[in-house]
């Protein structure tokens, strides 16, 4: 029978070997939060990509390991250890789980910077450049990809393409691609271009905010920034929407790109300098993912001494749309909105900044609104940025499991805070013959404060 | 081991020739699917340990979708004469799913179907991936729960709580893993399945159920668990009392006991324990307490004020400094969370935890705490004390790094002292942990060599070639069976 050696003989079974500590791959800060994870896998259950194919290389506690031993030397970054750690969703459901607060987020986008800079193809280095440096920080010329793509989407070649996948005549690669083309956003009619940079409170005004604008946001949901904007005033907001306001990093951080997403943070601050930070009461996001990344401003550029000081002061003044109104509180007239929904914790609401409670409170205030809970509705639904573009098999997997628990709920609209959920969403009402009714929070509130106002008119 | 430096490497591949599968994983991957097996070395990696100290390499992992799958796996193991260990969720404590022998790790995730609620009966037939704190919440709607709670229970699986005979807070009252399993269904050693016990707590003939509770994945493969749910009790009351000495602490928990109260649960936790949740965030808790006792009592609501009266007052006697009640569902819950977050919150103080198990009568509790202390110092190693009071299941926990050179074998030396007091005090190894690989060396001070011999007699009637889990429970130099 093969033997394996075991590492110490000390009559106490196999007891674990002395670690040789940090060799490299990680900088020491990062490596400290990494080694804070005592291998206890009380993550493990709330790990969608482990629940899903019940690999522990999959689970949390498996990445991080797997980390761990690249970090000290006893494990080489083969393709393997790779495939493992980009397969995480990072979704930081593990860090809601985890009693030791590791920061798994931290650590996961540190090891991807690595990665991406030293063990990564020519060609998935020239993709992340294209997209994180040329693409999405330049709104002009996402605008006009949109143009581009808005053609294409009116074209019959969607729906074509949808047959063809729908009878499976495609090879294999092919049907992939295929896939990417469902996946992709439905743009909106137009592109989101506020045409001042401030929108004024209507009635009295209460409170100053600035408002990130996105970049996914204004392609895909023009009409949800338009209606923030307008719940935002409607409730005595002035809102100030500065022009050379970029991406706001998160989707460059999440691959990898640390360096980008500095730049695009600097450039941001500076904007918002531009109109005072003491003059806005809260710079407000209605993207969770976003929101988790501006937050997290002061950590991203901690080590840039001309910037950490005013990185923390913005940080510390980002608040999600849905986190600001329940703080102030609504005063805006409701109308009723008689539907049945279920709420949805984006990953980056709930397991990033810690948000459950507003979101509900908010839709219960609508008149007329039935909230009808799903089971976990705080797990991840597998859009995760790019993830679903990049992973479709595993993206399409979690999914499954997401709506099952929102049709057992008997209704089909989802409220979820994220653009990317709400992509997600629509794919999965569509792939199983519903009509995509995924909205945003503040969709819902702004149809009620349209009715609410059109009624006080009638009176 | 190749322990390469980074660098890259092609997939499966090793300086530049291709890495074939072995024939065992071809064989096993023809089995379950090529999806379900991990055989390459730097995958493997992350199956060597589990929740304990212990490491070891498996030569391939197998994930099974079906109990017919685990047969044809046992025997493709018997005819490669490869060692076949049972993992659940792989948060053991002794060692229980670490490969020391090599061999094939069966994995369990994928069975995690909860097959059958029988609400009129008060049963549940489960897949062993199945996570405890599932079933709970699946049942929860009907009013029923599962009873064992390890602190655990929101990972580990149905299948790792049978093999240890796994039990939780809420176990002093409502008793450990066995008495809540009603029936197995068993792969044996040589494939063949049966199914023992019943939809009773008692059954004709042999109680080999019982016999397989416990038995840490060395009898038998369990591919279906029917288990025991209870009812919800109507009330409940959670306290936490705060102390400024662990004796004080410990003299409350026996106090209480002596009364004649069994509350539902009655935990306690010291000073370095609240330290480490505290900085992980957990809030809520009091500062600078050296120790608090976390008591639950539950039942009727004309009884359960009269018994939370009497017990707040043996706390004040006791000299409990505060006691706080929790008023809403929600404090109860973060209470909880703490007391079940506290031995993972100890990676705020260091990375590394060493617990024991050990079982005193709890008279002693006084003197064995003073140990824990004694070693403490002795060796120069923080140890953090949060355990089951009530039935005198001590955890003191040492804290260590392993990257600190030597620090892992006083850690190890340190462990035994304590559980050597623990014997010493008429007490035992383990309370619900299991033996593992992690106290197998300590066996022979409370075992004769007949009782030994005994055990092993057990063990060859089901595994004669001794493949399920070799390397475990047995002194190592246990003749092989
Ligand atoms: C933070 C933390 C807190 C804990 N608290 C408690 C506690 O309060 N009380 C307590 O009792 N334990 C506790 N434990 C220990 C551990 O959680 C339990 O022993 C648990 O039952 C292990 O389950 P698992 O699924 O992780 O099993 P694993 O660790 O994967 O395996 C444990 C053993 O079970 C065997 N096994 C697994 N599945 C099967 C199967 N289907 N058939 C046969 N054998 C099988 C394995 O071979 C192994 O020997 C704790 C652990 C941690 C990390
Ligand atoms: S990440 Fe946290 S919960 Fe997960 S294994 Fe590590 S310490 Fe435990
Ligand atoms: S971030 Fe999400 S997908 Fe990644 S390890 Fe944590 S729980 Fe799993």
């Amino acid at each position: 029978m093969a033997v394996t050696e075991p590492k110490i003989e000390t009559g106490h079974g196999n007891v674990v070997a002395e670690s040789p500590g940090l060799q490299g791959f990680l900088n020491e800060r990062d490596y400290e939060a990494l080694v804070k994870c005592v291998h206890c896998g009380l993550c493990l259950n709330e790990c969608p990509t482990y629940r899903a194919n019940g690999l522990e290389p999959d689970s949390p506690r498996g990445r991080l390991y797997l980390i761990r031993a690249v970090s000290e030397g006893t494990l080489p970054v083969s393709d393997e250890v790779v495939d493992h750690l980009q397969l995480c969703l990072v979704c930081r459901a593990c860090e809601t789980a985890c009693p030791s607060n590791v920061q798994f987020g931290q650590v996961m986008e540190a090891a991807r910077h690595e990665i991406l800079t030293h063990h990564s193809s020519r060609a998935r280095k020239v993709l992340s450049w294209l997209f994180f440096r040329q693409l999405f920080p330049h709104p002009q010329r996402l605008k006009r990809i949109g143009q581009v793509l808005r053609l294409y989407q009116k074209s019959p070649f969607p729906r074509l393409m949808a047959w063809v996948l729908g009878r499976h005549l495609l090879p294999k690669k092919l049907e992939r691609l295929a896939l990417m083309e469902q996946m992709a956003p439905q743009l909106s009619a137009r592109f989101f271009e506020p045409a001042t940079e401030r929108a004024p409170a209507q009635g009295e005004r209460r409170y100053t905010v600035g408002m990130i604008s996105g970049c996914i946001m204004p392609l895909a949901f023009a009409e949800t920034n338009e209606a923030t904007v307008r719940v935002l005033t409607a409730n005595g907001c002035d809102v100030i929407l500065p022009r050379t306001q970029r991406c706001c990093g998160a989707l460059a951080a999440h691959s990898g790109d640390g360096d980008a997403s500095a730049d695009l943070a600097r450039a941001n601050i500076e904007a918002f300098e531009a109109f005072g930070f003491d003059n806005l009461d809260s710079i407000i996001i209605n993207a969770a993912g976003c929101g988790a990344q501006l937050k997290n401003y002061g950590h991203v550029l901690q080590d840039d001494p001309r910037y950490a000081e005013r990185a923390a002061r913005f940080a510390a003044k980002v608040e999600d749309v849905s986190e600001f109104l329940a703080r102030v509180g609504l005063t805006a007239p409701m109308g009723e909105v008689s539907r049945s929904v279920t709420y949805q914790d984006a990953c980056h609401l709930v397991h990033g900044q810690k948000i459950r409670a507003q979101p509900r409170e908010l839709l219960l205030s609508i008149p007329g609104l039935d909230l009808v809970e799903m089971r976990d509705a705080s797990r991840c639904c597998g859009s995760a940025g790019i993830y679903n573009i990049v992973h479709p098999q595993m993206s399409m997997d979690v999914l499954d499991a997401k709506m099952e628990n929102v049709l057992a709920t008997g209704t089909d609209c989802v409220v979820a805070g994220n653009p990317g959920c709400l992509l997600q969403f629509n794919l999965g009402l569509k792939q199983r013959g519903h009509q995509p009714r995924a909205v945003h929070l503040v969709d819902l509130l702004d149809e009620s404060i349209q009715k609410g106002v059109a009624a006080g008119r009638e009176q | 081991m190749p322990s390469g430096q980074p660098g890259r490497w092609g997939r499966g591949r090793l300086n530049g020739a291709a890495i074939l599968p072995p024939p065992l994983v071809g064989e096993l991957q023809a089995i379950v699917g090529k999806d379900h097996v991990l055989w390459r070395h730097d995958e493997l990696r992350s199956y060597e340990y589990d929740g304990s100290i212990d490491v070891g390499h498996p030569e391939a992992v197998v994930l099974v979708g079906s109990r017919d799958e685990v047969v044809e796996v046992v025997k493709l193991a018997q005819r490669y004469g490869k060692p076949v260990v049972p993992r659940g969720a792989g948060t053991g404590l002794s060692g229980g799913a670490v490969l020391s022998h090599g061999g094939i790790a069966v994995g369990f995730s994928r069975l995690r179907r909860i097959l059958e609620i029988d609400e009129q009966n008060q049963r549940a037939v489960c897949e062993p991936g199945v996570v405890n704190l599932d079933l709970t919440k699946a049942t929860t709607p009907l009013g029923l729960y599962y009873a064992p709670d390890p602190s655990s229970q929101g990972a580990c699986t149905l299948g790792g709580n049978v093999a240890e005979n796994s039990g939780g807070a809420h176990c002093l009252a409502y008793g450990v893993t066995t008495n809540h399993v009603l029936g197995l269904e068993l792969v044996l050693a040589d494939g063949s399945v049966v199914n023992v016990g019943g939809q009773a707590v008692d059954v004709p003939g042999y109680d080999l159920t019982g016999l397989v509770v416990g038995s840490e994945g060395t009898f038998a493969i369990v591919t279906k668990i029917t288990v025991r749910l209870m009812r919800i009790q109507e009330g409940v009351r959670t306290l936490l009392a705060t102390f400024d000495t662990i004796d004080d602490a410990s003299r409350a928990t026996s106090s209480i006991v002596a009364a004649g109260i069994i509350p539902a649960a009655l935990e306690m936790m010291d000073g370095l324990t609240i330290q480490a949740l505290q900085r992980a965030g957990h809030k809520g808790l009091p500062s600078g307490a050296q120790a608090v006792l976390l008591v639950e009592l539950e039942g009727m609501p004309e009884g359960l004020s009269e018994s939370t009266a009497a017990v707040q007052d043996i706390l004040l006697q006791c000299g409990a400094a505060e006691i706080r009640t929790a008023e809403t569902a929600d404090e109860r819950d973060r209470l909880w969370k703490a007391r079940k977050g506290a031995l993972g919150a100890l990676g705020q103080i260091k990375p590394n935890y060493y617990l024991q198990d050990g079982v005193i009568p709890r008279t002693r509790l006084l003197e064995v705490l003073r140990t824990v202390t004694e070693v403490s110092e002795r060796y120069g190693l923080p140890i953090a004390n949060v355990f089951h009071a009530g039935d005198g299941n001590i955890h003191p926990c040492i804290v260590f790094d392993q990257r600190v050179p030597g620090e892992t074998e006083k850690v190890v030396a340190a462990g035994g002292d304590i559980l050597r007091k623990c014997v010493e005090l008429g007490g035992t190894l383990s309370g619900e942990h299991g033996i593992g690989l992690e106290k197998q060396a300590y066996m022979t001070w409370i075992f004769s060599p007949v009782d030994i011999a005994a055990m092993l007699a057990a063990k060859r009637a089901f595994d004669p070639q001794g493949l399920l889990n070799p390397g475990k429970i047995f002194p190592k130099d246990t003749p092989a069976p």
